[in-house]
């Protein structure tokens, strides 16, 4: 029989057994029997319609489908009928399912799913290694060798994706965009074409050819407006021209969203940049021949970094050995803990959401525990009662995921907006695995939520449970118990998810408070790069530092105007090594690294950094004369331990960007932070006005809203140069901001995760109370009737409901202290057995749990004895 | 539905299913009929429930031993769910009286010995 046919045949029978019953009624009548009576004759010889039919069905109903879909109809109405249980079920369901299918959408997308190239388990980068920098980034002589010696890859090539490029093309405003510069065959490498025009070939990647560049589909959108006749087209980066040769496709991101345009390597750089073998600074990328596995090519590439090494053991910086990792766990590694973390705590969630609606539907199924009994005693199966009991928590649950992949949907829109730095963000939807994952969890937490219940109600038997539910004065012991362990248990997981979001958040909060060192407050900063074509002599570079501070400095509203190559809080940028002249001479191959920062004289002052000892550069230090530098605490702490270091001089290696030579200390400065959250490194500052350096921030301290600084120091720069773009314009607090980005987004989400958390528990322990309340109002009633205080109930009732809260803290505390060592790593000056935290949580937990509990409590003793004693 | 036991069940169903099958050897009947001629042929012994005869009935019909039809009954003017013998039925109709025929014979055997020496 087909399901369609269903209705017809229900008709059919109905029709049946109608002209059966009226034919029987007509024989009556016919005995002479009245109208009405012999209606009721017919009825007692026929038996009861409705029964006869709900038989037949039954035998009809040896296709499954059919029971099925009769379970199917009965729940939903069951589930209708009690509008209010089933909203509030729904609701805990999607916001469990909703947390963690997001979360879950971002890991599968970002961590999982394979890169979207030809074969992506063949792509591996290549490390540098050495004792002090076990996965150094590549220097490109030692890339050069690889390609040409090693046989382990069938591609190998390199790249880096931080150089900023001026964009300008005639008459448009211009623009600083990202770019990645790259060996000619980083695409052939990924197995990736460009959408339009062609790819890099070996003759565009070296020094004499003519500039060539791909664009981005981003910018080709933004800037040329989807134009394919952008190929072939000359714009200048730089001052330079470049003839555009490509846009890339719309999905390739590679190796992050923010990079706009591809230039190859060996026309950017010099021939002996390219040929260094201990300035590293390249990503290598390569895929493995079909056959060769991880260990193999990881021994041949290092074995050939071995050689050069012994080959030049005067060289201080050269790595001794190679590293593989496939090329994804690279991309990810900074995402991977946090989005595990936070997965891990949406997972808690759900379980949570899963063990309140367990928790209300043993509530209900204790409520229709005589039902239940009764269907039993009339011959219910077992297992016909446990598929209704399933089938009815399936559907709760399945619209209750739909509900979770609707939230998930809205979530992963706006998580995609506001996270657009994170990597393989774009990879991010919903798609058949989601959806399948969602099935599958729904499935499995029904099957939880919907056991459990039954399970409960299992041990009773049909006899006490007919008695019982016919006299209200005990309740069912077990029944309540499985309930207090439900609600210990969410308490259990609560407290252990309000111990991760109160460290993350101690953490947080102690890294915003963590000082930089420097002036936060009404500071502009504003990054830009001198293009070589038009600045190429020192000279012209430092009159432009110069004229551009004396023109900001003379601007309204400024107080203080300096230069540096990077500001506190914005990243390492570079080192350099150095030994110190009046030092014993280090062993062969050793030297000391410090962070490298170009300023100006006025720097220190503007951003207020204090002079520990000595002075500032002098005005002499120009151009060739360029011959002091400035350290700062932790560079003497480190180098200069017990001695005075103003009047000793830096030998320079000439490695890195600052030149060979020997520099003056004059002065020494407080420590910055070069990350928000990495204790201060040795610093070596260097003059700005040497000339050497092209690219530099300029620092500005407003006298009141640094902001509103922001458009006429740009209208300056715009004046002295019409082609030059600046970049990152930011506040000091902004770029605080965004160096504390992730960890506010951790601490905010897993916060919210807690707080919702706590919020079901507590409906969970006020659902369990509120029912024992009821359950015993007449035990109550008897103790008030025979003299007991209020004061005295309501403690009982409150001790009652406290216990699985007790019980579930301890549980969770020791939970809660394992949890604590796994999110070590993400905590910043926090110890993860914080006792603040501890105290604090489980101050707020007990503090919710008694407030949820109050009120059937309250309610306990408002019990009027003689209407109890009554009603019985 | 309830569980039964599977031994007496079974009884139970196949002899109805045979009285059914043996009563529509006379003809076409609607399931009142069936249940009142069974009724009076055995002198209101079986007292017929009706709530086993419809579900016996679709039964049979989904084994395929009998059909059904709405029919014009010939004394009253209303149509009627006949049941018709398919020759399926008619061939399980002698089955089921052979199978019947020995256990009777079995049962008799045990019940009355003397009987079968005489």
């Amino acid at each position: 029989m087909k399901w369609w046919k269903i209705g017809k045949r229900d008709a059919d029978l109905e029709r049946e057994l109608q002209s059966d019953l009226e034919l029987e009624e007509e024989e009556q009548r016919e005995r002479g029997a009245a109208p009405e009576e012999a209606r009721y004759a017919a009825l007692r010889a026929f038996g009861n319609p409705s029964l006869i039919s709900e038989q037949t069905r039954e035998v009809w109903s040896w296709d499954r489908l059919g029971t099925l879909l009769r379970d199917l109809r009965i729940s939903i109405r069951t589930l209708a009928r009690q509008p209010g249980f089933s909203a509030v079920a729904v609701l805990v369901v999607a916001v469990g399912m909703g947390a963690t299918v997001s979360l879950f959408t971002v890991v599968w997308s970002v961590l999982l799913k394979p890169l979207p190239f030809d074969h992506p388990e063949q792509l591996v980068r290549l490390y540098e290694s050495s004792e002090r920098f076990p996965a150094n980034v590549v220097a490109p002589g030692i890339y050069g060798e690889w390609k040409r010696e090693s046989r382990s890859f069938s591609d190998l090539a390199l790249y880096q994706d931080w150089p900023q490029y001026n964009l300008s093309e005639g008459g448009a405003l211009p623009e600083q965009v990202r770019a990645t510069i790259c060996s000619w065959d980083l695409f052939a490498t990924l197995g990736v074409q460009p959408r339009i025009g062609r790819s890099f070939t070996a003759e565009d990647d070296q020094p004499s050819a003519n500039g060539t560049v791909i664009l981005s589909w981003s910018l080709w959108k933004r800037r040329f407006g989807g134009d394919s006749s952008v190929i072939g087209r000359k714009i200048n980066l730089d001052a330079k021209p470049y003839i555009v040769i490509g846009v890339m496709p719309r999905w390739f991101a590679f190796p992050e969203q923010k990079v706009q345009i591809f230039l190859p390597v060996y026309h950017e750089r010099t021939p002996e940049q390219m040929a260094q073998i201990d300035n590293h600074g390249f990503v290598v990328i390569g895929r493995l021949t079909p056959g060769v596995s991880r260990e193999q090519a990881t021994q041949e590439v290092s074995a050939i970094v071995r050689r050069i090494h012994d080959a030049h053991l005067d060289r201080p910086f050269m790595s001794s050995g190679a590293g593989i990792r496939p090329l994804i766990d690279y991309l990810v590694r900074n995402v991977k803990p946090a989005l595990y973390m936070l997965l891990a705590a949406t997972g808690c969630m759900l379980l949570i959401a899963c063990l309140n609606v367990a928790n209300l539907l043993t509530a209900r199924s204790a409520a229709r525990a005589r039902e239940i009994a009764v269907r039993k005693v009339l011959g219910g199966g077992r297992f016909r009662l446990l598929r209704a009991q399933l089938i009815e928590t399936l559907v709760l649950f399945s619209v209750g995921g739909a509900a979770g992949l609707a939230l998930a949907y809205a979530a992963l829109r706006w998580f995609v907006i506001t996270r657009t730095d994170m990597v393989r963000a774009e990879s991010i939807g919903i798609d058949a695995v989601v959806v399948a994952t969602v099935a599958g969890l729904v499935l499995i937490c029904a099957l939880l939520a919907g056991l459990i219940p039954v399970l409960a109600s299992r041990s009773g038997n049909l006899v006490a449970a007919l008695q019982e539910s016919s006299r209200s004065s005990t309740s069912g012991h077990s029944r309540t118990g499985v309930r207090k362990v439900l609600v210990g248990a969410e308490v259990a997981f609560t407290v252990v998810l309000l111990v991760s979001a109160g460290l993350l958040l101690k953490s947080y909060m102690r890294l915003r408070s963590n000082d930089l060192g420097c002036a936060t407050d009404k500071i502009l900063t504003m990054h830009f790069t001198l293009p070589e074509v038009h600045y190429s002599k020192p000279a012209q570079r430092v009159s432009f530092f110069d004229d551009l501070l004396t023109r900001v400095r003379a601007l309204p509203g400024v107080d203080a105007a300096g230069l540096v190559r990077a500001v506190p809080g914005e990243g390492y940028f570079g080192d350099g090594s150095v030994t110190i002249a009046e030092h014993p001479p280090l062993p062969q191959g050793q030297s000391l690294l410090a962070i490298v920062r170009w300023a100006d004289p006025s720097y220190f002052a503007a951003i207020k950094i204090p002079f520990l000892r000595g002075r500032t550069f002098g005005s002499d230090q120009r151009l060739d004369g360029a011959k002091e530098a400035i350290i700062s605490a932790e560079f003497a702490r480190q180098f200069f331990p017990n001695e005075d270091p103003i009047g000793k001089h830096l030998i320079g290696f000439g490695r890195g960007s600052y030149e060979i030579g020997s520099y003056e200390i004059v002065g020494v400065v407080g420590d910055t932070g070069y990350e928000l959250a990495e204790p201060p490194e040795p610093m070596m500052y260097f003059p700005i006005d040497a000339g050497i350096e092209s690219g530099a921030a300029l620092v500005v301290r407003a006298a009141r809203d640094p902001e509103s600084l922001a458009l006429p120091v740009q209208k300056v720069i715009q004046e002295m140069d019409r082609e030059l773009a600046v970049s990152d314009v930011l506040t000091m607090n902004q770029i605080i901001n965004r160096s504390s980005l992730d960890a506010s987004f951790e601490a905010t989400l897993l916060a919210a995760l807690a707080g919702i958390s706590l919020l079901l528990a507590a409906v969970g322990l006020f659902g369990v109370l509120a029912y024992l309340v009821t359950q015993r109002r007449t035990e109550i009633g008897i103790r008030l009737a025979l003299g007991a205080q209020r004061e005295h109930v309501l403690h009982l009732m409150l001790l009652d409901g406290l216990a699985p809260a007790f019980g579930g803290a301890t549980v969770g505390s020791l939970l809660a202290i394992a949890a604590a060592q796994l999110i070590r790593s993400s905590l910043f000056a926090t110890k993860p057995l914080d006792p603040a935290v501890f105290a604090g949580v489980i101050g707020l937990l007990l503090g919710v749990a008694t407030t949820a509990c109050l009120i059937p409590a309250w309610r306990a003793t408002r019990v009027q004895p003689a209407t109890v004693l009554r009603s019985e | 539905m309830a569980k039964r036991t599977p031994e007496r069940a079974n009884l139970l169903q196949g002899t109805l299913d045979m009285l059914i099958l043996r009563t529509l050897l006379y003809g076409p009947a609607h399931g009142h009929q069936i249940g009142k001629h069974i009724q009076r042929t055995t002198n209101d012994f079986l007292q017929m429930q009706h709530g086993s005869l419809y579900p016996a009935l679709h039964r049979l019909e989904r084994r395929g031993w009998v059909t059904s039809k709405w029919e014009m009954a010939p004394d009253r003017n209303r149509e009627f769910k006949y049941y018709r013998l398919t020759d399926k039925g008619r061939k399980q109709l002698v089955v089921e009286e052979s199978q019947w025929k020995q256990m009777a014979e079995a049962v008799a055997r045990v019940m009355w010995p003397a009987a079968e020496e005489s």
